[in-house]
């Protein structure tokens, strides 16, 4: 019985210790593009919080709406107010997991295939996405890459008539996260 | 053998624990990581004028607004003169955003050729998240000088009679995404007035507000009590004007009705000669364009 007990517990530290490796970062860059034909729209978010459980693949990430910036400030008011209804709905979050997590070694440099599925939510509507980036290892630092589409209608947000042609219906997204070792 | 079975279930069990509730941990381990965030609150009024007077909004740093503001005649000048159609009061403005709290302006009255230069400061930002602030306040203070010839050239006449002065303070709620209000006490000092009865010194108290229809159709109306015995040789009403806003893209159009002929503080808040009860009233629109002067500065990549 006390071997059973021990062997549990060890058990258990063991399997905590596994999990345990996890990077992290609260500046990672999501950007996005709008490409149209009357008008190229980008904005730029660099305080997006991000976490990587590389034992289970565990991955989310979170962002402020509010933080996204543009180079017009009449663009990042409407994009708050009209589009996204940063109020409402203030941050987008994804909750997923990198499903070949097994083919990244943290401790050798290199660039990794992953591939990434999980739930995005965005002004309030949550979707299943699945979609491929990049994991690159330099020296103890870990990036993540990816660039995708997302349909604005599939997250209910609506562009109406008058500004149709200078909005794209599909925009690239842009991730790129540096995550670092997290102290556990 | 039973060890080895427990060895597995429990390391099974809990590395299955750790992948289906891992994702939510994470997700909270990176709220607890976050840092806190000050979130200001945006887009109170959608542009700088509730209706015809001041709104606490500023034009966007780095960014120049052009406005036009036109009132038409009184509606009740018959169709002789079309209803006012034939008659215009137009006022050109340019206003610029300094800095996130600071902008200044200028225009250009047809009404007695008048120049007008105001500076608006944000003193208190409505916030909530690390810091909360429930309010917006503005202070605004301009001058306006009338340009048209003496009344009276015989006479000695001073370039300051010429000059007036109006300072506001602008208290304004976001209540919601579509309810703002602002209270806008407001005080003007004219050097020359017509009697000595009229006093120099005139104080008002305004209230404005704008009830948004759809993201970008809002109702707004605005009012300014004129306290008694201040004006007192002419006929001055306390002003109210209800507008519409519509906006797209770049532009905002406002179209009013109020009772105020004058486009700038000083003949808005204690020159208002039309009463609408009797349909002294003015059809008026404002049409404002911006343009991004200086883009906000970006890191490289």
């Amino acid at each position: 019985m006390k071997t059973n007990i021990i062997v549990l517990l060890f058990a258990l530290m063991i399997s905590v210790s596994v999990s345990g490796q996890k990077f992290i970062t609260k500046t990672g860059h999501i950007k996005f593009f709008s490409d149209s034909p009357l008008e190229k729209i980008e904005a730029n978010n660099r305080q997006v919080n991000s976490a990587l459980d590389v034992a289970t693949g565990g991955f989310v990430f979170k962002v402020l709406m509010k933080s996204f910036e543009f180079k017009k400030a009449l663009m990042q008011e409407h994009f708050n107010e009209n589009y996204v209804e940063s109020d409402k709905y203030p941050t987008a979050t994804f909750v997923g997991k990198v499903t070949n997590i097994k083919d990244l070694i943290i401790d050798k440099d290199g660039v990794y295939n992953a591939s990434v599925e999980g739930k995005l939510t965005l002004h309030g509507v949550t979707k299943e996405i699945s979609e491929k980036g990049t994991f690159e290892i330099k020296q103890g630092k870990l990036s993540a890459r990816s660039k995708f589409n997302l349909t604005l209608s599939d997250y209910k947000i609506t562009i109406p008539g008058n500004v149709g042609n200078n909005i794209a219906k599909t925009i690239e997204i842009t991730v790129d996260l540096t995550l670092e070792k997290a102290n556990q | 053998m039973k060890t080895k079975i427990l060895l597995l279930l429990a390391l099974t069990s809990t590395l299955f624990l750790s992948s289906t509730f891992g994702q939510e941990d994470l997700l909270t381990m990176i709220e607890k990581n976050e840092k806190p965030m000050v979130d200001y609150t945006t887009a109170t009024f959608k542009t700088t004028r509730i209706v015809v007077g001041q709104s606490i909004e500023l034009p966007p740093q780095g960014n120049l607004l052009f406005l036009i503001s036109h009132h038409f005649g009184a509606i009740n000048s018959g169709y002789e003169n079309l209803y006012g159609l034939k008659q215009a009061n137009i006022r050109l403005g340019l206003e610029y955003g300094l800095t996130k709290w600071l902008g200044f302006g200028a225009g250009l009255n047809t009404d007695k050729n008048t120049w007008d230069g105001f500076i608006k400061a944000k003193v208190l930002r409505q916030s909530t998240g690390a810091k909360k602030m429930p309010l917006t306040v503005d202070i605004f203070a301009n001058t306006a000088v009338y340009t048209t010839k003496w009344a009276e050239p015989e006479r000695t006449n001073y370039f300051s009679s010429r000059v007036s002065y109006a300072v506001q303070l602008m208290i304004a709620r976001k209540f919601s995404n579509s309810v703002s209000l602002q209270i806008t006490p407001s005080y003007v000092h004219k050097n020359m007035v017509p009697t000595s009865e009229d006093h120099n010194d005139i104080f008002t108290l305004g209230a404005g507000g704008r009830v948004k229809l759809s993201q970008r159709v809002a109702i707004n109306a605005e009012y300014h009590y004129l306290f008694k015995g201040q004006v007192v040789s002419t006929k001055a009403y306390n002003s109210l004007s209800i507008g519409v806003d519509i906006e797209t893209g770049g532009h905002v159009f406002q179209i009013f009705l109020t009772n105020s002929y004058g486009e700038y503080e000083e003949t808005m808040l204690t020159d208002t000669r039309g009463k609408w009860s009797n349909g002294d009233i003015f059809l008026g629109f404002n049409i404002s364009r911006m343009f991004t002067i200086v883009e906000p500065r970006q890191p490289k990549d």
